[in-house]
């Protein structure tokens, strides 16, 4: 579990510590990316698609309150209950209210079954539903493994990406009471019965929401289990979170979003289900909630909306920029110490979260090699908005000497004479430094760090 | 006449690879002359978040480049992105921006450059297999992929891709001291890859790539050589 009261670089090294988690790691991202590529070169002309999918995720976020009110128009007069939460506290009050409404007698526990949702995570809201009381059953497979561990989720798709099938073994024996065994198909019988009984037992389905198409007022939550579709028809109140930008205008939008979502993600054409919500049962239906509610969650969305970070609301969350990324592969989700991890989590947390230093800090976790923006679906330019966050952040956020540093060496490398100077003094400096490489570790600064694993660079005619 | 900014990492560390550069273009018939009281392109403060100090160190460099003209080349596809993309923006609003724009047009990687124009001398068919690391900032900021590999093939070099070609190697500039641990991860993952090419040279199109996995390489005790395009081309 990320530890966030250490520092950036700290995190780092213990998840890159693990070298079991790391080989798992570098093997599934690199099946999800090659999983994606081959989906992407089946389309006609990927390169295109995405271009519209840039501008429908663009004419969203421009258009975001007009969207958002039609949509809310819409789902009403369906037959949803809208809330809007500004904070991540009011969205866990509004979910607690739900609840409580559920009690029998105003008693706890109700029994909740949750499908994958970011958006909870993003706000806590299992903590704070256990916490009153109640019982949550994770139902999709790995945020059930990452529930049992009492983890966070590593992964915006893969949330267990980082357990092997033994630990999954060892954690299913555990709550079953009964030893289950390190294989796949066990596990996966194992859960697929303890978890049908958590649908049947729900009171509340709790979701996330993939899309909210305005023009019909309806959700749309794409997943691969069938957990999704349990949770939103067999309990009788269905609440789904959704944070406020994941909205589009049209029918024939989100036909050009699911197009690239699933492909992106893991490589699928289309997820296996993919679950349309227009409103609650129809007293003509058989199935389906009695009730439905959206909770859309703005929790500082709204104020990078008209900025120069905004088009980092225009993830849909496929999970490619994590799957690509070095830096992602190497240390693993946790060590970001936030919901989001990846690139896109490196972008989008400090701009969540202004104020909190190890938001501010996660620009830093990027070579800005650029591979994010490269596999974008919704071309996000990445790692040009981390490159902006850190000239927004880094120098306010660096110690004294730091800045000093950039300072001096900024005013000797921009006089012809000095830098002259400089570069014969550095190379002197390297030449010394080659013969007596345990100077160079001993080195304080930014020498030292480089000489500890890497010899210092040899200068050559 | 085009001008050869060598960039301050080969200033420091590969005092030669301006001669090169110049003869190099010699034998392809382009004179050439170095850029002259110039220092560096500002990119290291530039990545890290300094933008006020960046374009302090730029500023010099570029009014100097100003007053020449021609084609500006440069042995770095780092650099070159830094020149061509980002100093418009670093000097935007500022008395500079009409320099940086038109300066920006000119800057060209070296073989980019090369690339356009014919060699005069024959070169012997085989001289072996190198490995080619293509860095992130001329792959995917100048989408440099075919021209060293093209280049090195008409010299006689067998051109061998490791596994995650278009991987970062991990330098990423300050990046390299911020999370040491990681930029070493990811160097020890590149050298694997390159080393299962068999080839014995990596040859690469930036020097601080090229520095950073020398200098890993040394300390696990592997036997790689790693060369700068330039030098390879003159060998």
């Amino acid at each position: 579990m990320a530890d966030v009261a250490v520092r950036l670089v700290t995190r780092t090294e213990r998840g890159l510590a693990d070298t079991k988690v790391r080989a798992a790691l570098r093997n599934a991202t690199g099946i999800l990316s090659l999983n994606r590529s081959l989906a992407l070169d089946g389309l006609e002309d990927a390169d295109a698609l995405r271009d519209q999918a840039h501008a429908i995720r663009r004419h969203a976020i421009d258009a975001l309150d007009a969207l958002i009110d039609m949509w809310q128009a819409n789902a009403t007069a369906n037959g949803i209950v809208v809330h809007r939460a500004r904070t991540a506290d009011e969205a866990v009050r509004i979910v607690l209210d739900l609840a409580a409404e559920h009690a029998v007698d105003g008693h706890a526990p109700v029994r909740i079954a949750k499908g994958k949702s970011m958006a909870s995570e993003e706000v806590h809201l299992n903590a704070a539903l256990e916490a009153a009381g109640h019982e949550v059953v994770e139902t999709d497979l790995g945020e059930f493994i990452i529930q049992l561990a009492g983890e966070s989720p590593s992964h915006l798709i893969a949330p267990a990406i980082h357990k092997s099938r033994f630990d999954v073994a060892e954690l299913f024996t555990a709550d079953a009471g009964r030893p289950i065994a390190p294989e796949i198909e066990a596990e996966a019988a194992y859960a697929r019965v303890r978890l049908r009984q958590a649908f049947l037992d729900a009171d509340i389905g709790i979701t996330g929401v993939n899309f909210a198409i305005a023009e019909t007022g309806s959700i749309c939550l794409v997943e691969n289990e069938g957990n999704g579709r349990m949770c939103t028809s067999l309990p009788r109140t269905h609440v789904a979170i959704m944070g406020m930008e994941r909205i589009v205008e049209t029918w024939d939008e989100l036909d050009v979003m699911l197009a690239l979502l699933a492909r992106s993600a893991t490589g699928q054409a289309l997820s296996v289900y993919t679950n349309i919500i227009s409103g609650p049962r129809r007293p003509t239906e058989i199935d389906g909630p009695d009730s439905v509610h959206v909770v859309v969650l703005d929790n500082g969305r709204s104020a990078v909306v008209g900025t120069q970070f905004d088009d980092a609301l225009l993830c849909i969350r496929c999970g490619a920029c994590l799957n690509v990324c070095p830096v992602y592969r190497n240390i693993g989700g946790h060590a970001y110490g936030t919901v989001y991890s990846g690139p896109i989590g490196a972008v989008l947390t400090p701009l969540l979260r202004p104020d909190d230093p190890t938001a501010r800090e996660l620009p830093e976790a990027s070579s800005l090699c650029g591979a994010c923006t490269e596999v974008c679906p919704v071309r996000i330019p990445l790692h040009d908005l981390l490159l902006r966050e850190r000239h927004r952040d880094a120098p306010a956020d660096a110690t004294r000497t730091r800045r000093v540093a950039f300072a001096a060496w900024s005013l000797l490398w921009s006089n012809p004479v000095t830098y002259r100077a400089g570069v014969l003094v550095a190379r002197v400096g390297l030449r010394v430094a080659a013969r007596a490489p345990k100077l160079a570790r001993r080195t304080p600064g930014w020498v030292g760090t480089w000489g500890r694993d890497r010899a210092l660079p040899e200068v050559r005619r | 006449m085009t001008v050869i900014f060598p960039s301050c990492i080969a200033d420091m560390l590969r005092p030669g690879l301006a001669s090169r550069m110049r003869g190099l273009l010699a034998r392809r018939g382009v004179q050439s002359t170095f850029a002259r009281r110039t220092t560096c392109c500002g990119q290291p403060a530039y990545n890290a978040g300094y933008a006020a100090e960046a374009r302090r160190v730029a500023r010099p460099t570029l009014r100097a480049l100003a007053k020449t003209e021609g084609p500006i080349v440069v042995p770095s596809g780092s650099c070159t992105a830094m020149m061509a993309k980002h100093w418009p923006d670093l000097f935007a609003n500022t008395p500079d921006a009409g320099r940086a724009s038109a300066v920006s047009t000119r800057v060209v990687e070296l073989t980019q450059l090369l690339a356009t124009l014919a060699s005069e001398r024959s070169v012997p068919d085989d001289r072996g297999p190198v490995a080619y690391h293509g860095s992130c900032h001329l792959e995917r900021e100048l989408g440099v992929r075919v021209e060293p590999r093209a280049l090195l093939t008409a010299q006689g070099y067998e051109v061998r891709e490791p596994a995650g070609a278009d991987r970062c190697c991990g330098f990423g500039g300050t990046f390299s001291v911020k999370l040491p641990a990681v930029s070493v991860a990811m160097a020890d993952e590149k050298l694997d890859t390159l080393a299962a090419t068999g080839a014995s040279t990596v040859v690469g199109c930036d020097l601080s790539c090229l520095v950073h996995l020398e200098g890993r390489a040394r300390s696990r005790g592997l036997s790689l050589q790693f060369s700068h395009i330039a030098e390879q081309l003159d060998g």
